[in-house]
């Protein structure tokens, strides 16, 4: 039992600190703003909570545990609004994309001054 | 056994200060400020992640309210950033 224990704290608390690495080498390697935070919001929030479950299965206390899951509950709740927010303050400030981006179906349809969005063009004006 | 486990969460702590040195290149790299804003956000992901490991590696549960705080001060300082970086463009 308490090896079983042992080995899953092992499981949960190295692939989280594994999960969060990747997600700082995410961090340095990608080439833009948004390809960044990809890895920052999604992989270390991933390996934040994988910790967190290692924590719970570590002191097998209520009070702990109901802690780790606030916590859980939180990140998962924060992380998307959190990125959301800041990919939009990039995009308004104008942050430049990477060189070999596909598309940008913002650009030229996304008015700075109003903030509004015009229709995309119809397959019709396309031709 | 437990010899084992807590030299492995040393190497576990290791592993989270290295993705913190990772994150502080990016911090201090750029190039734009929402780049910065962005590492500043994992950075503060990283430090919850290591007063967990280490809450579990010192048998100390009170880090873990250090762990909460890090993870409700983090959210609330990315939004003033985003809102800083929109303000600033209307002024």
């Amino acid at each position: 039992m308490t090896l079983l224990k042992q080995l899953l704290i092992l499981i949960f608390a190295g692939g989280g600190s594994l999960f969060v690495l990747l997600a700082a080498v995410g961090l340095l390697r990608m080439p833009d703003l948004f390809t960044r935070m990809h890895p920052s919001s999604k992989a270390a929030t991933l390996g934040t909570v994988l910790i967190l479950i290692g924590i719970a299965l570590h002191f097998q206390d209520g009070a702990i545990a109901v802690r780790a899951v606030l916590i859980c509950l939180f990140l998962f709740l924060t992380a998307p609004v959190a990125s959301h927010i800041i990919a939009r303050a990039g995009f308004l400030s104008g942050v430049p994309l990477a060189e070999d981006t596909a598309i940008d179906e913002l650009s030229d349809r996304y008015d700075l001054q109003t903030h509004s969005l015009s229709c995309p063009p119809t397959e019709a004006e396309d031709e | 056994m437990t010899a084992h486990i807590s030299l492995f969460l040393e190497i576990v702590l290791g592993l989270l200060a290295l993705a913190a040195v990772l994150g502080f290149v990016r911090l201090l790299r750029g190039p734009s400020l929402p780049d910065r804003v962005v590492a500043f956000d994992l950075l503060a992901t990283v430090g919850v992640g290591i007063s967990a490991v280490y809450a579990m590696a010192h048998d100390q549960p009170v880090f873990l309210d250090v762990a909460v705080v890090i993870a409700l001060i983090s959210f609330v300082g990315t939004v003033a950033f985003a809102r800083y970086i929109e303000e600033r463009l209307k002024g």
